[in-house]
């Protein structure tokens, strides 16, 4: 053999940067990756790009003033934040909120779980290659529910909408109705999604027992939200620590078998059909009263500290707040979901193909705007 | 389990362990935290998962909260550490709770509390050439603008 030619001839790992700018990375997040040819055998996150200290500023703004600051975490799921922050801050208070109030905070969360989760599946469809189409269905569909918020708080991404003592205005008249007909048109549209995604034979084969997350490991990084439940636990604050009036309803936590990127997206897609249940039994079951209870703006908690996490369509967002009696929280934490979900993702890639880790990384849906905070 | 149940088991194992006076929290001298931390994965109490870490600077001591919850056993609990500003240093929980890697390296980053025995104690959300800890209550930075009160 001629030693001599196949000299020059040799393979070696090889970095590569994914991000900070890169359309699949859902925001800016940056992935060093170890390759061996196609193989990952490696990969770093290197998050914090979008880090605007918000704990910090939560230190100098008035309970009521850090509302409109927690919109601007997952910014495609404002209402469940601003109910996850106001409701940690209720805790602390020991404050209940009118009937009305729970419903009508209800009915907005689910209704931005499903344009959230609308996001989830249309953007993993894209990361995918099925180009453009689904993620223009999904928008269509979340227009509509964007042009609901805006009729119900005047905003359309950042609502700041559920306030301290319940919610900023009453349902527009004659809303009701616009939600009935929007959940109508929704329902026969998710099963447009299964028809043209779900059980398409291309996106199977993409994300089929690609980035399996077993039960134990998934519980082990804190994992939560659709994407513990798709490994198979049945696990929703919803249902086994109903906050709000979600007991008085009826619906099912959907879980998955395998845990891989497609039972991911598919608990999103049957997520969107609970919520439209709950919907539906809520805007029905909608009593009369008042939307607030009378609260001044400045409020001087005394001197303790409460943690209350709720469902986010990401997964559980939690609140630690430390009062020390005065009018500014002493310190803030918010535990992000996506924070806890990124965290499992250099597990999951080891070994699989370079183009995998764009599926892997899409069905968590993990969303940079809270992991930075 | 109820709080006040697993703070009696607690403290009947770990008599050093006590309870924060008005809430079901644990106080853990930091000597015990990983001996307790051990004792609370395994059955019977089981907590499989590490929550959330987060720390609160009270000036005269570094408090490090660390929230846990079972989803098999459907309970939760909170633990405190508190340590002097003059010696944070801790130990990481990271070789229990894979989640607590993340976690810890965040409370590194905005307080500067050191977790002996983490694989990669590393900043997290701020630059890795950043100087200080903002989250310290003494935390100056000069471009830092002070935001009028009310």
């Amino acid at each position: 053999m001629d030693t001599t030619r196949t000299k020059d001839i040799y393979t070696e790992e090889f970095l590569i940067n994914m991000g900070p700018q890169h359309p699949s990375t859902h925001g800016v997040l940056s992935l060093e990756l170890k390759l061996d040819g196609e193989i990952i055998r490696e990969c770093t996150p290197h998050i914090g790009y979008l880090h605007r200290s918000m704990e910090k500023i939560a230190e100098n703004r008035t309970y009521t003033q850090f509302i409109p600051f927690t919109d601007r975490l997952d910014y495609v799921a404002s209402m469940n934040n601003n109910l996850g922050y106001v409701m940690a801050v209720e805790k602390l208070l020991n404050l209940e909120v009118s009937e009305r109030a729970k419903y009508i905070r209800v009915i907005v969360a689910e209704l931005n779980r499903i344009a959230s989760h609308l996001i989830a599946v249309g953007t993993f469809a894209q990361d995918l290659g099925a180009f453009a189409t689904p993620l223009f269905y999904c928008f269509r569909e979340r227009e509509k529910i964007i042009d609901i918020f805006d009729r119900i708080c005047g905003n359309r991404l950042t609502y700041n909408y559920i306030r301290i003592g319940g919610v900023q205005f009453d349902l527009p008249k004659g809303i009701d109705e616009k939600i009935k007909e929007f959940i109508k048109y929704m329902r026969p549209k998710v099963d447009d999604y299964d028809n043209l995604l779900t059980y398409n034979a291309i996106f199977l084969a993409r994300s089929k027992n690609i980035g399996v997350l077993p039960k134990d490991l998934a519980i082990n990084y804190s994992v939560t939200g659709p994407s513990l439940r798709a490994s198979g636990v049945k696990w929703d604050l919803r249902k086994d620590e109903p906050y709000l009036v979600y007991n008085k309803f009826e619906f099912d936590i959907p879980i998955g078998e395998n845990g891989d990127s497609w039972d991911r997206y598919k608990i999103r897609i049957e997520e969107i059909r609970q919520s439209l249940r709950i919907v539906e039994q809520a805007i029905d079951a909608l009593p009369g009263g008042e939307p607030a209870v009378k609260v001044g703006r400045i409020h001087k908690p005394a001197p303790s500290e409460a943690y209350f996490r709720t469902e986010n369509p990401r997964g559980e967002l939690g609140f630690y707040i430390v009062s020390d009696g005065s009018m500014y929280p002493y310190r803030l934490k918010i535990r992000a979901p996506s924070f806890s979900n990124l965290a499992v993702l250099p597990e999951l890639v080891k070994g699989v193909k370079i183009a995998d880790i764009v599926c892997v990384l899409g069905s968590f849906d993990v969303l940079m705007g809270e992991i930075d905070r | 389990m109820r709080p006040d149940e697993i703070s009696g088991v607690i403290k009947t194992k770990f008599p050093q362990a006590k309870e924060e006076a008005g809430t079901n929290n644990i106080i853990v001298p930091k000597e015990s935290l990983l001996e307790l931390a051990q004792y609370l994965k395994n059955p019977p109490l089981a907590f499989d998962n590490l929550h959330c870490i987060t720390a609160v600077d009270r000036k005269e001591k570094m408090e490090l909260v660390y929230i846990l919850y079972s989803i098999c056993e459907r309970h939760g609990v909170t633990l405190k550490v508190y340590l002097t500003p003059e010696d944070l240093n801790v130990a990481s929980l990271s070789a229990l709770w894979k989640s607590a890697n993340w976690l810890e390296r965040e409370v590194y980053d905005l307080f500067g509390i050191i977790f002996s025995g983490h694989p990669d104690l590393r900043r997290i959300l701020n630059p890795y050439d950043w100087k200080g800890y903002p989250l310290r209550k003494d935390y100056s930075n000069p471009e830092l603008i002070p935001k009028p009160r009310l």
